[in-house]
């Protein structure tokens, strides 16, 4: 068969039921392979929201989301997308077309070195130079995304080489002899965190998104609850630990809850699971939790000690390692009541300094009154997306999380317009569950076009946009730390959303009113297809509490 | 599971130590085995810069197996932490092996070339100082003798410093490579 055959087989072999891409010239093969391949092709509008749409389907599912664009402009605009995937550990696969061989090196037409700009921001890349490599390249790239720390890799295909008939045997098994994940966690080492928290008397976990890629929240549910362990979550692994709950904190970090980085400040041992001390958790690094002692297990070895450094390293798959942690724990005798302490400090934190804004005492929609209407119209049971700003954070902090793979965002790179497509994807994935994009005025303008798609295939997405017309989270830095000279944050007052939303034949939806923004919200969540809330809010809303960056936790403002 | 529950584990956290890692202080060799494939060079040197690692030295070439190809590079230990340049690079799929060179159980060897000025008395006195430092001289002119030396690179900064005073014109060096002392592989 053709190499481009191969490729769909492949991709059916791997549980692949959806792609997202657009075709250009070089990857024309792989689209003719793709009409009568038996995969679902969603064409996207922009290969960046193609990419992010896998993300969210990779989030939301937890399989490995695929991504196609030709070369040189389609593949670059990937590279976002690529690199979103990279910093977020989203297991994602992206096959690019490449011109002819002949060509390359020769600045043809749409050529770009694709492996080359990706580099960086890939986990594992490979340019095809050899047709008969294709289907073992693809099934090393779904390994490879997969497993370990999941991640982004790319397979650059060139156009001649996709047309030649080659032979077809699945691909059974893998073997990378440079790519042997560790799985297990050494056992004396898992003894000794045992004995770390049963000695502990201000002990905190912290958990990260690698809980969720590990498939592993119910492990750390069991381990946190075998004691009173006070747990807290980074933005990327806010649904591993089941809130509202006694023993949850709220989020940590630079938008987190007082009594999370709080207790942070003033814990002696800190144990981190799947989490990766990022500088929006650690503030100034010199000042983070200089009482602790840390327990961190992740998957990756260079994650340990990179930034902070760890007195108990346990490198392995956090669903093998928990349960380990937990029968040792339980193995030692420990008392209850050492945490008593500790607790009551904690909730003196809680009841002192809750999470909170004064309402408006009008009818004026505070941003995070709307985080509330869209949890109370949508019952906490939505998967919800985001874009970046104040709005994710807004939801990071009053949109409780029950279960993972609800939260959907982009929290290393931080990429607007990551929301709808993500949106769009995680809805594909998983189209019996209610998806919503909680976008930014300024974000949902940088992937709008995913609109299109979302009407095109029927994905009905809700969109409800926390409309102040200012890149928010800008203009609050400006209005804090640069003695509020607004540069570049004005969005004025267009798209008219309603009718943007109606020009691509979705359907447009406005609330002005606090009243009424839960019934409104409600009436969208009914109405078939994809619909776009604009809702007007405050318009120079802070968001607090916050940690100034490069500050320490003891400094929260607001 | 019906055990009786083990005695109560006493551990004063104040006691666990951070276990390795930090900066050495010293120069490190790195013997890095990779997959001969288009790309693993640029994937090195990429991680390199990107992580804001220097190498202080590099010297690729291939192996006894065609299909491995070995880098050997030195890294300086006071400005980097060595777990981390050699985790990071073990994330590399096309990165097979990786050793940190112990000096004392290490031979290391560099080339240098030497083009020096050398004319009138001073041309014998070079000749000399590359007898004692057992190099060779490998090309000859009116006006200039090039030197081949070998050895560690505190033979060769020691040659240097004492012929530079002669003229130097210009010097081109390989670049540690090294092996492990005693029969096993590196």
């Amino acid at each position: 068969m053709r190499a481009v055959d191969a490729i769909v087989e492949c991709l059916k072999a791997e549980g692949v039921d959806t792609v997202f891409g657009l075709p250009g010239g070089a990857n024309l093969p792989t689209y003719d392979a793709l009409y009568d391949g038996g995969v679902r092709h969603v064409l996207c509008r922009h290969e960046a929201g193609a990419g992010h749409a896998a993300e969210g389907y990779a989030k939301a599912s937890g399989r490995v989301g695929v991504a196609l664009a030709t070369s040189g402009p389609g593949a670059t605009n990937l590279v976002t997308p690529i690199a979103d995937a990279m910093m977020d550990s989203v297991p994602t696969v992206f096959v690019t077309g490449q011109v002819r061989t002949e060509l390359i090196g020769t600045d043809g037409f749409q050529e770009a070195d694709t492996t080359g700009i990706t580099m960086p921001v890939v986990k594992h890349s490979i340019l095809i130079q050899d047709p008969r490599e294709i289907p073992r390249a693809i099934s090393e790239a779904f390994h490879i995304a997969r497993t370990g720390r999941p991640g982004p890799v790319l397979v650059d295909v060139p156009q001649d080489l996709s047309r030649v008939d080659i032979d077809y045997d699945p691909i059974d098994s893998v073997s990378l002899p440079g790519y042997q994940p560790t799985v297990e966690g050494n056992a004396k080492q898992i003894k000794l965190a045992a004995k770390a928290l049963a000695n502990a008397r201000r002990p905190v976990f912290y958990a990260g998104g690698g809980v969720i890629n590990a498939n592993a929240s119910d492990e750390l549910s069991e381990l946190c609850l075998a004691d009173a362990f006070p747990v807290t979550c980074t933005v990327m692994g806010l649904g591993a630990f089941p809130a509202p709950h006694d023993q949850w904190l709220g989020m940590l970090g630079m938008h987190g809850t007082r009594a999370a980085n709080y207790a942070m400040d003033e814990a002696d041992l800190i144990c981190a699971v799947g989490a990766r001390f990022d500088d929006r958790i650690t503030g100034k690094l010199s000042e983070f939790a200089p009482r602790a002692k840390f327990i961190h297990i992740d998957i990756d070895p260079a994650e340990i000690s990179k930034n902070v450094p760890a007195h108990i390293p346990i490198v392995g798959d956090a669903k093998r390692i928990l349960p380990k942690l937990v029968r040792e724990y339980r193995a030692l005798e420990t008392d209850g009541s050492r945490l008593d302490g500790w607790w009551e400090r904690i909730r003196g934190w809680r009841e002192k300094h809750p999470l909170g804004y004064e309402d408006s005492v009008d009818s004026e929609i505070k941003p995070q009154y709307m985080v509330e209407a869209m949890y109370e119209a949508t019952d906490g049971k939505a998967i919800v997306t985001s874009d970046v700003g104040q709005h994710q954070m807004w939801c990071a902090q009053y949109y409780d999380f029950p279960k993972p793979r609800r939260w959907i965002n982009s929290g290393g790179l931080g990429t607007m317009g990551f929301g709808l497509p993500s949106a769009l994807g995680a809805k594909v994935a998983c189209p019996d569950q209610t998806v919503v994009c909680l976008a930014g005025d300024g974000s949902l303008q940088m992937n709008i076009q995913e609109l299109a798609t979302c009407v095109t295939e029927n994905v009905p997405v809700k969109v409800f946009l926390m409309n102040n017309h200012y890149l928010g989270m800008v203009r609050q830095w400006q209005e804090l730390f640069w003695d509020r000279r607004y540069s570049g944050v004005d969005m004025g007052t267009t798209p008219d959303w309603v009718k943007l939303a109606e020009a691509y034949g979705a359907t447009g939806m406005r609330a002005t009113e606090k009243g009424s923004l839960v019934e409104t919200m409600r009436e969208a969540l009914a109405t078939e297809g994809p619909v776009v809330v604009d809702v007007q809010v405050t318009k120079e809303e802070n968001c607090y509490p916050m940690i100034p960056a490069g500050q320490a936790a003891r400094d929260m403002v607001g | 599971m019906g055990e009786e529950p083990a005695p109560p584990a006493v551990l004063d956290l104040d006691e666990l130590q951070i276990p390795g890692g930090g900066h050495t202080g010293r120069r490190h060799i790195l013997s890095i085995l990779v997959e001969n494939k288009p790309g693993v060079l640029a994937r090195i040197s990429g991680l390199f810069s990107r992580r804001g690692f220097n190498i202080d030295t590099l010297a690729v070439g291939p192996t006894d197996d065609p299909r491995i190809s070995r880098i050997t590079l030195t890294v300086d230990g006071a400005l980097h932490p060595i777990d981390q340049v050699t985790k990071q690079l073990h994330k590399l799929v096309n990165v097979l092996k990786i050793r940190d060179l112990e000096p004392r159980e290490t031979v290391a060897r560099e080339l240098a070339l030497f083009k020096l000025a050398a004319e009138g008395e001073s041309r014998g006195q070079i000749v000399q100082f590359a007898e004692i430092f057992r190099g060779k001289v490998i090309d000859v002119s009116k006006r200039s003798l090039t030197v081949e030396v070998t050895g560690t690179d505190d033979k060769i900064e020691a040659f240097e410093d004492l012929v530079r005073p002669y003229g130097l014109i210009e010097m081109v060096r390989t670049g540690e490579i090294a092996v492990a002392r005693g029969r096993s592989t590196t």
